[in-house]
């Protein structure tokens, strides 16, 4: 019954601005169909909606809410798909834009995903680590990527509990078949917030500077049916080569020549077969953790599996 | 915004499908489009990653060094060639010393013999040496591939199984009992491995 109530007050809330409706009578609507005719609460609920759509002249578009998808933050694959959620600021991030309120990771169950706020929405802003429940965003893609923003519809309330935020990182394994050009030993542009890699001394924003060091792969790891694009950082890059950034300028210095560094490296490293995790960025996997995967095989483990396909 | 090409899967395949396929072919008429050499288990490989045991290495160039390397896998062997524009490929063929286990990546070539055969080869893009670990793991990889194609075979929607069946008219069962062969092989190894250690820790 509490359900059923819970239901009966979110359709209430939906029509808020449009009919004055109470609790108890949409409760009552719902529960005639739902006990009485055995019909699922879902469908209770959108006929119950429907009928007061009619009763207020309204296009079923024009609500918020309702109809709307509940779908985890991790598992959007639609562009322009209206959602509630319930999931908790992870991180705000600084907006590059003057038109953009807020942006940061939003995250639930299922993982995270980047939402925007706009300025033009005028909604109240987001607290980091603070859990809401948001209803009316709507999805948005990106090359690939989805992310949620925030509009002038949107609803914004917070809830008391909190969230286990889920781990959406990706997890690939095969063997390491190539490490691209811009791997090994790199210069990186040292103005603020520019972390661009130096082509020839040369950063695409700020020309000519004076370079850093550091050290990252760019590698391929493909299993024969799939090619996943991973960047190791410089942290990774020491774990996987065992040879550390020190080492590596040490190495650029004797030989004259920063590309001895990479040389080395894929000597070290191709042709062996790795499980990395991380985030997906773009086409590429940032890699957190990573493994080789270097374990003697079972092979008669193998043998009775490969006689099953 | 123009989409980068994607990279070329590189597929497992064992040498003797590999010298088995001779026909190769392009999705488009594009003068850079990749070509691809037709596996006759029925898939398009424009590149390979195979571990075996480099055999026998020679230098068969005539001015310039062009290196050939044999590669040994549980069921025939690979003929790798390594040339002034595969550097790396080639220095690593010249400082490897037979027998070692290796790793290639690379692009399947295909060149017609003088009576009309059809040779294939691999053109490294690296080689590398790797442990007997990875060799098995590859092994174990290149079985189930080629099993997961052949269990694809005979799919209405397999284009490849399609070409390959006009093309090779492959004996597919042969394939199957061969992929089945090697992993049986890693299973007998294992177990020689086991005895030995028994024998040794039985000397003591």
């Amino acid at each position: 019954m509490t359900d059923l109530h819970t239901h009966a007050e979110d359709i209430v809330a939906q029509f808020s601005d449009h009919l004055d409706l109470t609790a108890d009578e949409v409760e009552e609507r719902l529960d005639n169909l739902v006990n009485e005719y055995r019909v699922p609460v879902d469908e209770a609920r959108r006929s119950v909606v429907n009928s007061y759509l009619d009763e207020a002249g309204l296009e079923r578009d024009a609500l918020g809410g309702g109809g709307n998808a509940s779908v985890g933050l991790a598992e959007i694959e639609q562009d322009e798909q209206w959602l509630d959620v319930t999931a908790k600021v992870v991180e705000l991030w600084e907006p590059r834009s003057d038109s953009v309120a807020q942006v940061g990771l939003l995250g639930d169950e299922t993982g995270t995903t980047k939402f925007v706020a706009f300025e033009t929405s005028d909604l109240p802003g987001l607290e980091e680590g603070q859990v809401y429940r948001l209803e009316n965003l709507v999805t948005d893609e990106y090359q690939g990527n989805f992310s949620v923003k925030l509009n002038r519809t949107t609803t914004i309330t917070e809830v008391a509990e909190d969230i286990e935020v889920g781990d959406d990182a990706e997890t690939v394994e095969g063997a390491l078949v190539d490490i691209q050009s811009g791997s090994g030993l790199i210069k990186r542009c040292p103005e603020d917030d520019c972390t661009r890699v130096l082509q020839n001394g040369r950063c695409s924003e700020h020309g000519s500077v004076e370079g850093e060091f550091d050290l990252r792969i760019k590698g391929v790891l493909d299993d024969g049916e799939t090619v996943h694009e991973v960047i190791f950082d410089r942290e990774s890059t020491e774990a996987l080569t065992g040879t550390t950034l020190g080492e590596a300028k040490d190495m650029a210095m004797d030989a004259l020549d920063t590309t001895v560094v990479a040389d080395e490296m894929r000597t070290g490293t191709l042709g062996r077969y790795y499980r990395v995790q991380g985030p997906q960025f773009g086409r590429y996997v940032l890699v957190d953790e990573f493994e080789r995967l270097n374990d003697p095989i079972d092979a008669e483990a193998a043998l009775i599996e490969a006689r099953s396909i | 915004m123009s989409q980068a090409p994607t990279r070329e899967v590189a597929r497992r395949v064992f040498a003797r499908e590999f010298n088995d396929a001779s026909h190769t072919f392009k999705e488009s008429d594009d003068e850079r489009a990749p070509v691809y050499l037709l596996l006759p288990t029925g898939e398009r490989a424009n590149r390979v990653f195979l571990v075996g045991t480099l055999t026998e290495k020679e230098d068969v160039g005539e001015d310039d060094e062009y290196w050939r390397g044999r590669i040994v896998d549980p069921t025939g062997t690979f003929f790798v060639y390594a040339g002034q524009y595969q550097p790396e490929a080639a220095s690593t063929l010249r400082d490897l010393e037979p027998p070692a286990y290796v790793a290639v990546v690379g692009k399947p070539r295909t060149y017609e013999t003088d009576d009309g055969g059809v040779n294939v080869s691999v053109r490294p893009e690296s080689i590398t040496a790797v442990d007997a670990a990875t060799r098995d793991r590859w092994v174990v990889e290149a079985a189930r591939r080629t099993l997961e194609r052949l269990d694809a075979f005979e799919d209405e929607s397999n284009e490849y199984a399609r070409m390959a069946r006009e093309e090779y008219d492959p004996a597919v069962e042969e394939y199957r009992r061969m992929a089945l062969g090697a992993l049986e092989g890693l299973d007998e190894s294992d177990e020689l491995a086991a005895s030995a250690d028994a024998d040794a820790s039985a000397e003591h």
